[in-house]
């Protein structure tokens, strides 16, 4: 049988995908015990031991000097910068993406200055994010929103425009404004689209919002992964790069789920 | 003569490209004009017209007697081959959507009594057109037959002075497309509208419709074809059908609930 028309059963599939994962982990172990065997004060590839035994002390001890548990202190506060600055792009994408995408006036005023913005790396704008808010939370918020919304804009925008021309003549036919095309016609077709362009949106979000507590923070899990590698604190910064990668999937998973749910007949397939 | 949409010398032009070349027709109330021509004569062009999505560079086109705006509106409506129906709402949603544009300007949706009013004449819409048992169906779950039906009743429940039909039945296969016919000439009967009907089967032309119009050039340049456009050089009243609908509208039909 050619490989092209091999198809996993569900079971086969879980056991084919945790395969290069276990991989991984054994090749980890098997390097970091003959580290430790050369060395046992090796710091680089530390023991699982070793990072549950800091992980504990994040997790269920709070800090000495301001009292809180540090890795939960961490995670709130990332995961509030994300989670506010996806939200405005998100409001931000659907608002101006949808009336650039149904206005012809508005895509032509719009539609240079969103590109433009689109194309700058947003990395290049921390500085000035920096000395025009500040170092606190707005300016990392403003990074995120900065580097994720005109991409979003564009996308929501791009399929606004590429509804079929019948469906919005036909929705005149019937007596719809321009405002009633947009609210009953173009928003509720680009809202799969949204979740859509989120999941997307998602990556780059997490990379702004590490570099940005990297630069300047005191607390969030990018900050707390910069503080410790002074220390080569490997069996700290592991453990965190592995939640976020957790946080990451739970957040896709979410979204997935809710563009199922929540709109059904763009998920069905078609005659 | 009640002639409802008259089309006084009209020209469409793309720069120096010229689609259609004076143009002049009366088309009466009650009628089912069906209009065929080779590829590339202007059927499209045509329809957009009256459908207000274009305008004439010359001529005019008056409905009732006023001049047509060129945009489309609720007096025109329209099925297309495809993409006629809101993937995102269910057919019964699908079919109240006229009424909601027209009753609620600033929600576009309508609730309670005025609702529930909506979705009684648009049920009785969609019995007549055989979706009655399938209200909450979504687009993507019907076949292309059903989808046809539904663009119909969406467009027959705001009671538009002209359909517009274009290449309604060309993506469906034969079997269905026999259905189709005995709907719409049932609905044509039922509701006496005026169907304009754009096709590229001229057998369909012509056992629908009370009238075909042939679109084609008139005159041939091969050094610039460009340069003629496309007007009605067959114009066919069929006399006979028109009797026969009319006799038939007298007597008692039997077999019009086998239309399934």
């Amino acid at each position: 049988m050619r490989w092209v028309n091999r198809q996993v059963r569900r079971t086969d599939r879980l056991l084919l995908g945790s395969l290069p994962i276990l991989l991984l982990v054994v090749i980890y172990l098997v390097m970091a015990v003959s580290r430790h065997a050369a060395n046992p004060a090796d710091k680089i590839l530390p023991l699982p031991g070793t990072m549950a035994e800091s992980m504990y002390a994040l997790i269920f001890e709070p800090d000495k000097l301001s009292g809180q548990l540090v890795f939960w202190a961490d995670t709130f506060a990332s995961l509030q910068r994300l989670g506010i600055g996806l939200g405005i792009s998100t409001l931000m994408a659907i608002m101006v993406g949808l009336v650039i995408g149904v206005l012809p006036p508005v895509r032509a005023t719009l539609g240079p200055l969103v590109t433009g913005i689109a194309v700058i790396p947003p990395i290049a704008l921390l500085p000035i994010l920096f000395i025009a808010l500040g170092l606190g939370e707005t300016a990392k918020v403003a990074l995120i929103v900065v580097g994720i919304a005109p991409v979003m804009i564009r996308d929501i925008a791009a399929h606004v425009v590429e509804l079929p021309r019948e469906q919005i003549i036909k929705a005149q036919t019937l007596g719809a404004s321009s405002w009633q095309v947009m609210i009953r016609v173009a928003l509720p077709q680009a809202m799969p689209r949204l979740i859509h362009a989120m999941r997307l949106a998602l990556g780059p979000a997490w990379v702004f919002l590490i570099s940005a507590e990297a630069i300047a923070s005191d607390v969030g899990l990018g900050y707390r992964i910069f503080l410790v590698r002074r220390y080569l604190s490997m069996d700290v910064i592991l453990p965190y790069v592995a939640w976020i990668a957790i946080l990451a999937i739970i957040i896709d998973m979410t979204l997935a789920y809710l563009s199922r749910r929540l709109f059904p007949w763009a998920h069905e397939a078609s005659h | 003569m009640s002639a409802l949409l008259n089309l006084r010398d009209v020209w469409v032009e793309y720069g120096d490209r010229i689609i259609i070349e004076n143009l002049n027709l009366d088309i009466d109330a009650g009628s089912f004009v069906s209009v065929v021509g080779p590829s590339g004569a202007g059927k499209s062009t045509f329809l957009r017209l009256i459908l207000g999505q274009e305008a004439p560079t010359h001529g005019k086109i008056l409905l009732d007697g006023t001049p047509l705006i060129p945009e489309c509106g609720p007096d025109r409506g329209v099925v297309f081959q495809r993409y006629s129906v809101f993937p995102h709402l269910s057919v019964l949603r699908n079919t109240i959507f006229g009424m909601e544009c027209a009753q609620a300007p600033i929600s576009g949706r309508l609730f309670g009594s005025a609702r529930r009013a909506a979705e009684a004449e648009a049920i009785e819409m969609l019995t007549a057109v055989g979706l009655g048992d399938s209200l909450h169906l979504y687009p993507a779950q019907m076949s292309g037959g059903m989808q046809q039906r539904l663009a119909i009743a969406q467009a027959l429940v705001k009671r538009p002075r002209i359909l517009l039909l274009d290449e309604p039945f060309g993506a469906l296969d034969p079997g269905i497309r026999a259905d189709m016919h005995a709907l719409i000439t049932r609905l044509w009967r039922d509701y006496t509208l005026t169907i304009i009907m754009v096709t590229h089967d001229i057998g369909e032309a012509f056992s629908l419709g009370t009238r075909v119009l042939a679109l084609d050039k008139r005159r041939h340049d091969p050094h610039a074809p460009h340069r003629f456009g496309a007007t009605a050089v067959y114009d066919l009243p069929l006399e006979k059908k028109i009797s026969r609908a009319a006799l038939e509208q007298v007597s008692i039909t039997i077999d019009e609930l086998g239309n399934n």
